[in-house]
């Protein structure tokens, strides 16, 4: 069955204002197949999946699903045309039940039929082994199940290419390994299905083929097999391997006999419970543990971002009061939010705009940044960061994820903080960028900034960081460093000694 | 799976509990008023006329729960009413047909409906600014229609107007000994088939669905495949449609024609929606909740004038009072459910 072509993308071009975002790219996928798409922030992987769903008209090439043609002008046009799509993020409506999202916008009478809908959803729900309700009000569940109740959707949409973009990064190992479950299911019934995602372990539990984009050019399609994991990381990012490589444990990691930066000793938000913390001056440390064990809600209440109840906090030795986000930054605390696109972009203000923000709050509206100066600023962060992006005006949200999260990090680097908090900054960003990002991370310490690094690859943290507070169920359940740093030692910490 | 016997009651949805607590405040505000103010709102006829005085005003609130739901707002039904008030009075006046004056009416608001949902969906304008031109458009032209007051002098038009469902059994006792029977207008009729037509639309047809799906997410409404840009300019097109019928039953229930008949009912029908549950920010709302907030806001317009308030700036300092605290109580009952879910 694998051989038989389902669907065939054709010297695809798009541009876009400045960028050519896909250049004469070509994509198969076969029947029965999970086929990866990979690449950088950037690569094109996005614009590819929103040309194939509707979202985005290509500028040249063409599209055959089983050797017919077809036109997706919308994504009317795509479910039509038995393409469905799982986004990363939620695109279901939260206000409506679960049944509902599940049947919505599908072909159908003029009139409802809720008992149906809702018998079929249970089904269906209670096939695919889904912890939700039909009943249920969706904004009731969690967001995994949300997720879910996406894909739940798709499938029974029988849709012949399944698209899930990025569906894995709001879900723990469990509800992972259940939707490879499905995935595999969905594979034998000759589905085939496109998986985009960051995760390279996940690529190769599941996947089948590989097709790698880089800079909106197609690298090459290959069978998963005859690719090892470090040359597949080396096709998309193209010449850093060997940095990659390189980036020792030893960097960055000796610990810092300097004065203590900051320290909170009981501090307590409406969202955390009372802790002591400390950081050196250009410490690097990270706070981890699972979704939900109160390791934003931490750092949220150090920045004075959630109400803060009380607790004493000392900067450089004195005593200092902060309970508002302003106060953190005027002692030299910056905080780059966990969600980028609530909490961080504003994205219809322009790059430049966005990078002064900060520093313009920190002067007050009473000492504007002239003109030229922030453009000057713009450029030298959109250099120094290397910034993807048309122009230093173009709005920010027309930029991928990755250069989003690189304007937001310029922004508080031109503020030059003492202390900076940084919130699974390389979520659903690429290897690349993640990489440039951890170094970054250790440039700054060498400088004698205080770091402190949230994110939910541990890897990452060992890499980067010196100290490790571990978290549980919203406490701090263990610190770690030197010795202890180590894969095993966190997952152990993390998951719990008594059992 | 184990499946026990006892039937598992799902919690209630955002909007129908904000709907049960209206409910519950009108009827609870209603018996309040019974028992201190007795009087009038001993009778059935209290209750017959706050919807003999409201039809339109209820009319419009259930087209503004539509367009609100779907994460709009037009604030021109009450400049429209107005306009085909008017318009339809001087079409009588010079001799016109019934049947030809609804059409007339139904037409001038549909007129209204597509242009603005037309503006607003596919050229993507602020509703705001569309439906505010709309309001300045219809008022200017209604003065130019007429500057005074036109009464409706047509013979059949009047027997129309004078039709009116008396029911012995609702009535009541005059002080002379003479029995006066409940009387109902026939806008009343009109009215409850609207705002009955419009919740079988919200809750069992796809188009009504498809308003939930817009106003609680555009983009997610997008994606799901619905015409999001269709599903607008229609909730802009109904509400028109019911702001030609509101015209209507206000000419059926005034008789006359007047450049500022009907003005504020706009303010007063989103005040309608919202203390019936509507969120402004769209995607949650009930029409049955619409209807009974327009009978909240009434009631206690007659609760105030019953106390002996008289002067007409204290219903607008309750009504202010009444939509201040509904929010109030939304924002509250909202984000403790939030928090509920969160602490799950």
């Amino acid at each position: 069955m694998q051989n038989e072509v389902l669907l065939q993308m054709r010297h695809i071009t798009k541009k876009f204002p400045g960028v050519l975002a896909l250049n004469n790219v070509d994509f198969t996928l076969r029947k029965g197949e999970i086929h990866a798409l990979m690449g950088e922030n950037g690569a094109g992987k996005s614009t590819l999946i929103k040309i194939l769903t509707g979202v985005y008209q290509m500028d040249e090439g063409e599209v055959t699903v089983e050797g017919q043609p077809v036109i997706i002008r919308s994504p009317q046009d795509a479910q039509k045309g038995g393409i469905s799509t799982v986004y990363q993020e939620i695109t279901l409506c939260p206000n409506l039940t679960v049944a509902e999202n599940m049947f919505i916008g599908r072909d159908e009478g003029m009139i409802v039929r809720q008992k149906e809908r809702i018998k079929r959803s249970d089904e269906i729900l209670t096939s695919l082994g889904i912890p939700a309700r039909a009943k249920q009000q969706l904004g009731s569940c969690s967001l995994a199940v949300q997720q879910m109740v996406a894909i739940a959707r798709a499938v029974d949409m029988q849709c012949k290419v399944l698209i899930l973009d990025e569906p894995t990064s709001s879900l723990d190992d469990n509800e992972v390994n259940m939707l490879f479950g499905l995935m595999r299911d969905l594979r034998k019934k000759g589905v085939g299905i496109i998986f985009v995602t960051h995760f390279l372990e996940q690529v190769y539990e599941v996947c089948d083929r590989i097709t790698v984009l880089r800079n909106g050019e197609l690298v090459g399609e290959y069978l998963t097999q005859d690719l090892p994991q470090v040359e597949l990381v080396a096709k998309m990012i193209g010449k850093e391997l060997d940095e990659l490589s390189s980036m020792g444990d030893t960097e960055g990691k000796e610990e810092a006999k300097k004065e203590v930066f900051y320290e909170a000793s009981g501090l307590f938000s409406s969202d955390a419970l009372p802790f002591d913390f400390s950081i050196r001056k250009g410490e690097v440390n990270g706070f981890t543990g699972l979704l939900g064990s109160g390791r934003s809600e931490s750092v949220r209440a150090i920045f004075g971002a959630d109400k803060v109840g009380g607790g004493s906090v000392k900067i450089k030795g004195e005593p200092v009061k902060i309970t508002k986000p302003i106060e953190a930054m005027k002692h030299g605390i910056g905080y780059l939010a966990e969600d980028r696109k609530r909490d961080g972009i504003i994205a219809e203000l322009s790059v430049r705009e966005n990078i002064i923000l900060a520093l313009q709050v920190l002067n007050g509206i009473f000492k504007p940044i002239s003109r030229s100066e922030s453009e000057a600023f713009a450029d030298e962060y959109i250099k120094a960061l290397n910034i993807k992006t048309a122009s230093r005006e173009t709005p920010v949200g027309s930029l991928s994820g990755g250069n989003q999260q690189k304007v937001i990090l310029a922004r508080w680097l031109l503020t030059h903080p003492d202390y900076l908090i940084l919130d699974e900054p390389t979520r659903g960003i690429d290897v690349g960028t993640k990489l440039e990002i951890q170094k970054l991370v250790l440039k700054l310490a060498d400088e004698g900034v205080s770091v402190t690094f949230i994110s939910s690859e541990i890897e990452e943290m060992l890499r980067t960081c010196s100290r490790l507070i571990v978290m549980r169920d919203r406490h701090i359940v263990g610190e770690l460093k030197g010795q202890d740093l180590n894969q095993a030692q966190v997952m152990k910490t993390i998951a719990g000694g008594e059992s | 799976m184990n499946k026990t016997n006892t039937v598992r009651r799902e919690p209630l949805t955002d909007a129908a509990l904000l709907m049960i607590i209206t409910i519950g405040i009108f009827f609870g505000m209603y018996i309040l008023a019974m028992i201190f103010l007795g009087g009038g709102f001993l009778r059935a006829q209290q209750v017959i006329d706050m919807l003999n005085d409201n039809v339109s005003l209820i009319i419009v609130s259930c087209g503004l729960t539509i367009v609100m739901i779907g994460g709009g707002i037009d604030i021109s039904v009450g400049a429209v009413t107005s306009l085909v008030v008017m318009s339809c009075v001087l079409y009588l006046n010079n001799g016109g047909n019934i049947f030809v004056s609804i059409l007339l009416a139904l037409g001038i608001g549909l007129a209204f409906g597509a242009v603005q949902g037309f503006l607003i969906s596919y050229l993507e304008i602020q509703p705001f600014i569309v439906t505010l031109a709309g309001m300045f458009f219809a008022r200017g032209f209604t003065t130019i229609l007429s500057v005074n007051p036109q009464k409706v002098a047509h013979e059949g038009f009047e027997k129309l107007r004078g039709t009116k469902i008396e029911i012995d059994l609702l009535g009541y006792t005059a002080n002379n000994g003479n029995r006066v029977p409940a009387r109902i207008e026939l806008g009343v009729i009109v009215a409850l088939l609207c705002v009955i037509a419009i919740f079988i639309l919200l809750k069992y047809f796809r188009l009504g669905r498809s308003f939930y799906a817009i106003g609680g997410n555009q983009q997610s409404a997008l994606m799901l495949g619905i015409n999001v840009k269709r599903t607008r300019f229609m909730s802009y097109l109904i509400c028109g449609l019911l702001s030609g019928i509101s015209g209507y039953v206000f000419m059926m229930h005034t008789g006359a024609g007047n450049a500022t008949n009907a003005s504020g009912m706009e303010m007063n029908a989103i005040a309608s929606s919202i203390i019936g549950g509507t969120l402004l920010t769209g995607g949650v709302g009930n029409v049955i909740g619409t209807f009974f907030g327009t009978l909240s806001l009434t009631t206690i317009k007659k609760i105030v004038v019953a106390s002996g308030l008289n002067d007409p700036w204290w219903q607008s300092i309750t009504t202010g009072g009444m939509l201040c605290f509904f929010i109030l109580l939304q924002s509250v009952v909202l984000s403790r459910r939030a928090k509920k879910k969160k602490a799950k």
